[in-house]
C-alpha cells in the first residue's frame, strides 16, 4: 500500500499532459472572448463564436481531467494547493459559468444579447487572469504545516502573481487570434491579424519577464535552471522560445493563416516545459514532492491503465468532431 | 460559534447549495438526452416528422440545460478540494480513480459528441448523427454511474484501511469498492427519477398545450409518451425506492430511524407514522400519527418485528432527524402522486380521453416540477442521513473540512448564490420561454447554415420568415 515512485512520475506527466492540452484547447477559445469587444456587433461577433461553439465544451472538460487527476493520483497535493487558491480558483469557476452559459443565451434572447456578449467577455477575462494568478501564487510557494495549507486567504496575492494573470490574458488572447485567423474570413480575419502582431510582442514580453523572475523566487529553482551540467539542457528551452518566436513573427508578416497558431502552440509548449523544469520533481513548489503527495500504488495504477486505453480514444472522437467542423466559418456579410 | 464551527457551517450550506443547484440539470438532462435519442431513433425508423419536429423542439431546451449543468459542475469537481480537502487528501486514494474514471469514460464522451449533436444535423450523415446522439446519452448515464458509486461508497464503505497518515488505502477490490454495497439501489433509484422527472416535465408542457388547444401531432405524441413513462415507471420506482430503503436499513441503521422518526426503540412492532413534529430536544415525535406494526410490516415484513430507535444509537453519530423525516415524506408522498397521475393517464386512456380530460392535463401541469422536488428531497434525505459522517462511521464532517477562514468561505458562498439564482434563473426562464411555444410541425432547423449560427434558432423567431437565423435578424435591426 505504498507508492510506486516510476508510475508516480509517469502519473505527473498525465496529469501535466491535461492541463497542457487544456491550456492550449480552452486557451484560444478563452482567448476569443477576451478579444470579443473589439469585435462589430453582428456578424463578426456571431462568427467568432461560431468559431468556437462546438467545441469548447470538450475543451473545458480537460480542466476537470487536471483536476480530478491530481485528486485521484495526488490527493495531498490537491488538497494543499486548492484551499491556498481559493479565492483565485472560485473567481475562475465563476467567470467560466458566465461566459459558459452564454454561449446559449446570446442566442436565446436577442434583446439582452449585449449584455451576454458582456457576461461572455468579463467571464472569459476573469477565468483567464484567475489562472494565471492561481499559477503564479502556485510558483511564489505555499505555506503548509503537517497535511494541510497553513496560510491566509490572500497568500496568493503578489506582484508577481498579478504578472503571471497578465501574461495569461495576453498568451490566451494570443492563441484566440491565430485560432480566428485560421478559422474565419472576412472582417474578422482582418481584426484578428490586426490584433495578432502587438499580442505576440505582449506574450513574449510576458514570457521573458516571468522567466527573469522565477529563478528568483526560490533558490530551488534558480539551481534548476543554472547548475552545471543542467543548464545545457536548460539553455535549450530559451534558445528555442527566441526561434519560435522569429518563426511567429514571420509568419504573421507573411500573412500565412494557419501557422501562426501552430507556432503559439510551440510558444505555450516550451513555456510549460520552462514551468515543468522550475517545479520538477516538487508538486507543491516548496513543500511537497510528487513521491510525497503521491497515492498508492493500487489507486494510480488502476488509473494508468484506463487512461492508457481511453485519452487515445478521446484524442480521436474529439479529432474527428473537429473534423466534422473543418474549414471556415463563413461570414455572411461578406459575399 | 467559534471562526472554526461558522467557517465548516458555511462550507456546509455552499457545498449544499451548489450540488443541490447543479443536480437540478442532471435529473433533467440524463432523462431528455435517453428521450432525445428516442424521438431521433423513432424518425430514421417511421420517417414521420412530428418525431423530428419534437427532437428539434427539446434539443434547444436540452442545450440551455446541459450548459448549465456543465458550468455548475465543473464547481462541483473544485469544491472537494476547495472546500473539503481533509476529505479529499483522506478519501482521495478510493473516491479519486472511480471520479477520474466519470472524466475519462462520461464528461468526455458527451462533451467530445455534443457539438455534433447540436450542430452537426447537416454535416455528418443521419446515421453518424444518431450515434453522436446516443454518445451523449450515454455518457450521462456513465457519468451518473461512477458519481453515484463514488456517493453511495461514501454512505456504505468497503474495500479499504486506514493508513498511518490516516488516508483511506483501497486494500479491497476495486469491483467491490466500485459495486458497493448501497451503488446498485441508488443507481437504479437516481437514474429512474431522472427519467420520472423529465416525464413530468414532458408531459406538463404537453397538458399546458393541449390546455391551450394545440392538439397538434407532435403535441400529442409527446404527451401520450410521458404518460406511458409515468404509468410504467412510477410503480416501478416505487418498488426500487423501497429496496433502497431496506438496503439502507441493513447498512445504515440510524438513517432510517430518522425517516421514520422512530427516537424510542419498538420491541413489539414499529408504527409508520405518517405525521408528527420531531421534537430534538424531548427526543419524541409530538403530534404523532401512524399506523400501528405498519414501519415493521414494510421494512421486516413482519407486523411484530421489534426495532431499534435512535435510543440505541450515541448522540454523536445520529443524523439531523427533522429534516431527514421531513424531506423523506416529501419524496415519497409526490411519488405517490406520480403513480397515481401516471393511473389516472391510463384510465383516461382506456376511455379514448387522454387528450380530452381537462382535469388529467391540469393535474399533469401542475405536477411538472414535482420531479426536481422530490430528487432534491430525496438527496437531502441521503445526504443529511448520512451526517455527522462524510464517509459513513469512518470520517466525520468536522474532520473533513479545509483549514480556511470563514470570512473567505462566507464571501464565496454569498458569491455562489447571487450568481447561480441570477443565472440559472435566467436560463430557467429562457427553457419556460421556449416551451410556451407549442412544438411546430416544421420546427426551425437546428443549423441551417453550417456553424453560421450556433445552430440553435429560438423559438420567438418562428414567424414565417425565410431565414430564421438570429445572425441574420440582427443585420436587419
Amino acid at each position: 500500500m505504498t507508492p510506486d515512485p516510476t508510475i508516480s512520475i509517469i502519473f505527473a506527466f498525465v496529469i501535466a499532459f491535461a492541463i497542457a492540452m487544456y491550456v492550449v484547447m480552452d486557451g484560444f477559445d478563452l482567448g476569443i472572448g477576451i478579444l470579443f469587444p473589439s469585435f462589430t456587433v453582428g456578424k463578426e461577433r456571431d462568427a467568432a463564436m461560431n468559431a468556437i461553439a462546438p467545441v469548447w465544451d470538450g475543451n473545458e472538460t480537460w480542466l476537470i481531467l487536471g483536476g480530478g487527476g491530481l485528486l485521484a493520483a495526488f490527493p495531498l497535493a490537491y488538497a494543499i494547493i486548492l484551499p491556498a487558491l481559493y479565492a483565485p480558483l472560485i473567481a475562475m469557476l465563476l467567470g467560466l459559468i458566465f461566459r459558459g452559459v452564454a454561449f446559449e443565451f446570446r442566442w436565446r434572447d436577442p434583446a439582452h444579447r449585449a449584455f451576454w456578449d458582456g457576461a461572455f467577455f468579463a467571464g472569459s477575462l476573469t477565468a483567464t487572469f484567475a489562472q494565471g494568478v492561481a499559477l503564479g501564487g502556485l510558483l511564489s510557494g505555499i505555506r503548509v504545516e503537517g497535511r494541510a495549507y497553513a496560510g491566509g486567504w490572500w497568500d496568493w496575492l503578489s506582484p508577481f502573481s498579478l504578472l503571471t494573470g497578465f501574461s495569461l490574458v495576453a498568451g490566451y488572447a494570443l492563441l484566440g487570434a491565430c485560432w480566428l485567423l485560421w478559422k474565419t474570413e472576412g472582417r474578422i480575419h482582418d481584426d484578428a491579424r490586426r490584433w495578432a502582431t502587438p499580442l505576440a510582442v505582449a506574450t513574449l514580453a510576458s514570457i521573458v519577464a516571468v522567466s527573469a523572475a522565477t529563478p528568483f523566487l526560490e533558490n530551488r529553482y534558480f539551481e534548476r535552471w543554472f547548475d552545471w551540467p543542467g543548464i545545457l539542457a536548460t539553455a535549450q528551452v530559451p534558445l528555442l522560445v527566441t526561434v519560435v518566436a522569429v518563426m511567429l513573427f514571420r509568419s504573421l508578416r507573411k500573412g500565412h493563416e494557419r501557422a501562426p497558431f501552430l507556432w503559439t502552440l510551440a510558444l505555450f509548449g516550451l513555456s510549460l516545459a520552462g514551468l515543468g523544469i522550475s517545479i520538477y520533481p516538487e508538486i507543491v513548489p516548496g513543500s511537497v514532492s510528487i513521491w510525497d503527495a503521491a497515492a498508492p500504488a493500487k489507486s494510480q495504477l488502476f488509473m494508468l491503465v484506463g487512461a492508457a486505453v481511453l485519452i487515445p480514444i478521446i484524442l480521436i472522437y474529439t479529432g474527428w468532431a473537429y473534423w466534422v467542423f473543418r474549414g471556415k466559418v463563413a461570414d455572411a456579410g461578406y459575399h | 460559534m467559534s471562526d472554526g464551527d461558522l467557517a465548516l457551517l458555511l462550507a456546509r450550506a455552499q457545498f449544499a447549495f451548489t450540488v443541490s443547484f447543479h443536480f437540478i440539470f442532471p435529473a433533467f438532462s440524463i432523462g431528455l438526452a435517453s428521450y432525445l435519442l428516442v424521438l431521433e431513433g423513432l424518425w430514421l425508423k417511421t420517417g414521420k416528422s412530428h418525431y423530428f419536429d419534437l427532437f428539434k423542439y427539446w434539443l434547444k431546451i436540452f442545450a440551455i440545460a446541459f450548459a448549465m449543468g456543465v458550468v455548475s459542475g465543473i464547481v462541483m469537481s473544485y469544491q472537494f478540494g476547495t472546500n473539503w480537502s481533509v476529505f479529499a487528501d483522506k478519501a482521495g486514494p478510493v473516491i479519486g480513480p472511480p471520479m477520474q474514471y466519470e472524466v475519462l469514460t462520461a464528461f468526455f464522451l458527451e462533451a467530445g459528441f455534443l457539438g455534433v449533436m447540436l450542430f452537426g444535423l447537416d454535416r455528418v450523415g443521419r446515421g453518424m448523427h444518431l450515434l453522436a446522439t446516443a454518445m451523449v446519452a450515454t455518457g450521462t448515464a456513465i457519468s451518473a454511474f461512477w458519481i453515484l458509486s463514488v456517493n453511495s461508497w461514501m454512505q456504505t464503505p468497503v474495500g479499504f484501511s486506514i493508513g498511518p497518515t490516516g488516508q483511506l488505502l483501497p486494500t479491497g477490490s476495486w469491483w467491490d469498492i466500485i459495486f458497493n454495497p448501497s451503488f446498485p439501489y441508488r443507481f437504479a433509484h437516481t437514474v429512474t427519477a431522472a427519467y420520472l422527472t423529465t416525464a413530468l416535465v414532458v408531459g406538463a408542457v404537453g397538458a399546458w398545450h393541449l390546455l391551450r388547444g394545440h392538439g397538434t401531432d407532435a403535441n400529442r405524441t409527446m404527451f401520450s409518451m410521458a404518460m406511458w413513462m409515468l404509468t410504467l415507471v412510477a410503480p416501478l420506482q416505487i418498488v426500487l425506492g423501497d429496496l433502497h430503503g431496506l438496503n439502507t436499513l441493513e447498512h445504515q441503521p440510524q438513517k432510517v430511524m430518522a425517516m421514520e422518526g422512530h427516537y424510542r426503540s419498538y420491541p413489539n412492532g414499529a408504527p409508520l407514522y405518517l405525521f408528527g413534529i420531531p421534537n430534538a430536544e424531548e427526543k419524541r415525535l409530538d403530534y404523532a400519527v401512524g399506523i400501528p406494526k405498519a414501519s415493521s410490516l414494510i421494512l421486516k415484513h413482519d407486523p411484530d418485528a421489534p426495532m431499534a430507535g435512535l435510543d440505541t444509537i450515541p448522540d454523536d453519530r445520529e443524523p439531523p432527524v427533522a429534516v431527514v423525516f421531513w424531506s423523506f415524506r416529501i419524496m415519497v408522498g409526490l411519488g405517490m402522486l406520480m403513480a397515481a397521475l401516471g393511473l389516472f393517464s391510463l384510465i383516461q386512456r382506456f376511455r379514448g380521453r387522454l387528450f380530452d380530460s381537462p382535469l388529467l392535463h391540469r393535474w399533469a401541469l401542475l405536477m411538472g416540477p414535482t420531479g426536481f422536488v422530490a430528487v432534491i428531497a430525496g438527496w437531502v434525505t441521503t445526504e443529511v442521513g448520512r451526517q455527522p459522517f462524510t464517509v459513513y462511521n469512518v470520517l466525520r464532517t468536522a474532520d473533513s473540512v479545509a483549514p480556511l477562514a470563514a470570512p473567505a468561505v462566507g464571501a464565496s458562498l454569498a458569491a455562489f448564490v447571487l450568481v447561480y439564482f441570477a443565472v440559472f434563473g435566467i436560463g430557467t426562464l429562457y427553457i419556460l420561454k421556449l416551451m410556451a411555444h407549442p412544438p411546430h410541425a416544421h420546427e426551425p432547423d437546428l443549423a441551417d447554415a453550417p456553424l453560421r449560427t450556433a445552430g440553435i434558432t429560438p423559438a420567438p423567431q418562428v414567424n414565417g420568415d425565410a431565414d430564421k437565423r438570429p445572425d441574420m435578424r440582427e443585420g436587419a435591426a
